[in-house]
């Protein structure tokens, strides 16, 4: 299951990267959906992928019974998601006032602040 | 005062002035007057917190009663104190002076909660003792800074939002990725208890792969080389006071978790992790100044030193020796208040002229003396001239980097210094003294260059830009207690089981 997830996650990085690199501002934006979510899919696979018991704690005993399922990646995960989403939502009203504004959606018309040329 | 109370303050007070001005969202005048008041308690606060430190050691708040590891605690050492402090200084005059420069549409659309909700995010990356709590607090930040750089819907503030938000959001990305695999490897997020279990772990190759990882991401935040991309290319285009706090605050934010990361958590390698670092500080530091010394735009002139004194700052931390950490932890001070100074004088001589290109300021020095004075005074601070704070930064860094040997940063830093020095005469002479083009052939519109009085705007303006002057010229005249003080900080931070201690409490 662990190699599935890595592959899985690779593949959303490589992806990710991929679309960033295009010069559409809306692939930029799917990339950059793409990374945050495979980045979420990483807390979750690495901190270990457990069929077991809820974590509660039975009455009469001190620990959940082994194997539990660790709850705090899934917090992490719920609290990156949950913030993912605003900024993802910025991100899209950002690509459309860009393109109303600037009147296109290519990176490489978007230079003229970069400090390289006068 | 209670301990809880004092650490918890420098986030509580931006965030109780953020939402009463947003609930005053159709009266700008009582946000001027709640931002003001807001940004004054929090500089209060910081100085509260500083001493209390000092006098008592490291404050740990427990949030909601949870002991470390299990919650999550606030933990003000002498660093965060320091910069919580700088940060309540940068905010009160950065408030101050958008009272002049703001103007009304970008007050009505909420600047005001927008600037508090950012110092917030500032305060609270600067006090956590979490990891994943830093990411939080880190995406506070960010996306109040979005907002700030693309309010206002100019195009070149558009098309620089752009770059900012998505090499920031790959950053994000990248730290949280970072933070999974750490949990996977110590099953901890606490720093301090990080900081302890990462000393025996097994596999000490894994733990440097994973301290690379966020050394990418806190330096795109902190904008090192080759990162900085980024910052060039969006911080000169919103109002000039917004890039005043951005420039002081966002890439020092960077600076604080990249040094709080590599003296605390990643310390297993020295050897190799600070080798590389300590590459990255030289190349950023001539880096920067070279694009700095090609640009004849104030505001993107000022924005490519930032890059170069990103350099001086991650000097210290890659010696890791007491006094050259001090020293770093002494330029990042003495440039907030410097660089935050310049973008404030920029603006007012925009204000004054009408522009903010070197070839058509023309003259400054001739028609307005006092505020080339006070320019003088921070350029001169920038460039490291005595008795400015600049020296004693640069002073206490080099005799720190000489004392263990490393002659080629210290050649590379003298460099750079040499060419920061060129890039502010640069402006001196092309804004200052030479006339203008329209001047000399006697074209200049009616209305520039006059004096236009001390109305309520005007000192408003000039009251914060004069602090920050005297303080950098403080800051070098009374140099010997903020040495102490910051070698004090920096043997503090090169001792973490100090900070371990405080948080975790003894070992029983």
């Amino acid at each position: 299951m662990e190699t599935l997830m890595a592959i899985l996650i690779g593949g959303l990085f490589a992806s990710g990267i991929y679309l960033m690199l295009r010069r559409s501002i809306v692939k930029l934006a799917i990339g950059l959906v793409l990374l945050s979510q495979s980045a979420n899919l990483t807390i979750f696979t690495v901190a270990g992928l457990t069929r077991g018991n809820p974590p509660l704690v039975p009455e009469g005993e001190s620990m959940p019974l082994v194997p539990y399922a660790d709850p705090l990646p899934q917090a992490l995960v719920l609290t990156a998601i949950v913030i993912g989403f605003g900024v993802l939502a910025f991100t899209l009203v950002l690509v459309k006032r860009v393109y109303q504004t600037v009147g296109t959606d290519d990176m490489d018309e978007m230079r003229s602040t970069d400090g390289f040329k006068d | 005062m209670s301990h809880d109370l004092l650490v918890a303050l420098p986030i509580v007070i931006p965030l109780v002035t953020g939402v009463i001005a947003l609930l005053f969202y159709e009266q700008r005048e009582t946000q001027r007057i709640i931002s003001a008041i807001g940004a004054a308690a929090l500089l209060i606060a910081g100085i509260a917190l500083l001493l209390e430190v000092r006098a008592e050691g490291i404050l740990v708040s427990d949030m909601g009663g949870w002991p470390a590891p299990f919650g999550i605690p606030f933990v003000a050492d002498l660093l965060s104190a320091v910069l919580v402090m700088m940060t309540g200084l940068i905010a009160f005059t950065v408030a101050l002076y958008s009272l002049a420069t703001m103007d009304p549409r970008r007050e009505s659309f909420g600047f005001y909660p927008l600037f508090h909700i950012l110092l917030m995010g500032i305060a609270g990356s600067f006090l956590t003792g979490d990891m994943f709590n830093l990411f939080v607090w880190f995406e506070v930040m960010l996306i109040a800074s979005f907002v700030l750089i693309a309010l206002g819907g100019e195009r070149a503030q558009l098309e620089g939002a752009i770059k900012y938000v998505a090499l920031n959001l790959i950053s994000s990305a990248i730290l949280l990725a970072a933070i999974g695999l750490l949990y996977g490897v110590a099953g901890t997020l606490n720093m301090a208890d990080l900081g302890m279990k990462l000393q025996d772990v097994d596999e000490p190759w894994l733990v440097t792969t994973i301290g690379m990882l966020f050394l990418v991401s806190f330096g795109i935040k902190a904008a090192i080389f080759p990162m900085f991309f980024w910052l060039p290319a969006s911080y000169h285009t919103p109002p000039i006071a917004v890039t005043a706090l951005v420039a002081a605050l966002l890439s020092k934010v960077g600076v604080y978790a990249l040094i709080r990361a590599f003296t605390l958590i990643f310390t297993q390698e020295t050897g190799y992790t600070h080798q590389i670092l300590l590459v990255v500080a030289g190349l950023t530091m001539v880096t920067g100044v070279l694009g700095a010394v090609a640009q004849y735009e104030v505001r993107k002139l000022l924005s490519f030193h930032i890059i170069s004194q990103i350099g001086y700052m991650l000097v210290g931390l890659a010696i890791l020796s007491p006094l050259a950490l001090a020293g770093s932890i002494f330029y990042i001070v003495h440039n907030m208040v410097t660089k935050t100074n310049l973008f404030l004088i920029s603006g007012a001589a925009y204000r004054l002229q009408g522009t903010y290109e070197l070839k058509q300021l023309g003259s400054l020095y001739r028609y307005h003396p006092y505020i080339s004075a006070l320019f003088f005074v921070s350029a001169m601070a920038l460039a490291g001239m005595p008795p400015f704070s600049g020296f004693f930064a640069k002073l206490t860094l080099v005799r720190g980097s000489l004392e263990v040997e490393h002659y080629i940063i210290v050649a590379v830093a003298l460099f750079t210094s040499v060419l920061t020095l060129f890039s502010m005469t640069k402006i001196w002479t092309e804004g200052y003294w030479t006339p203008s083009e329209a001047e000399e052939n006697d074209e200049l519109p009616p209305g520039v260059n006059s004096w236009p009085g001390w109305n309520s705007q005007m000192l408003a303006m000039f009251v914060p830009i004069i602090i920050l002057a005297t303080l950098s010229v403080g800051m070098g005249i009374f140099a010997q207690p903020v040495i102490s003080l910051l070698i004090e900080t920096a043997e503090q931070l090169l001792e973490p089981s100090l900070y371990i201690e405080a948080v975790i409490g003894d070992e029983s």
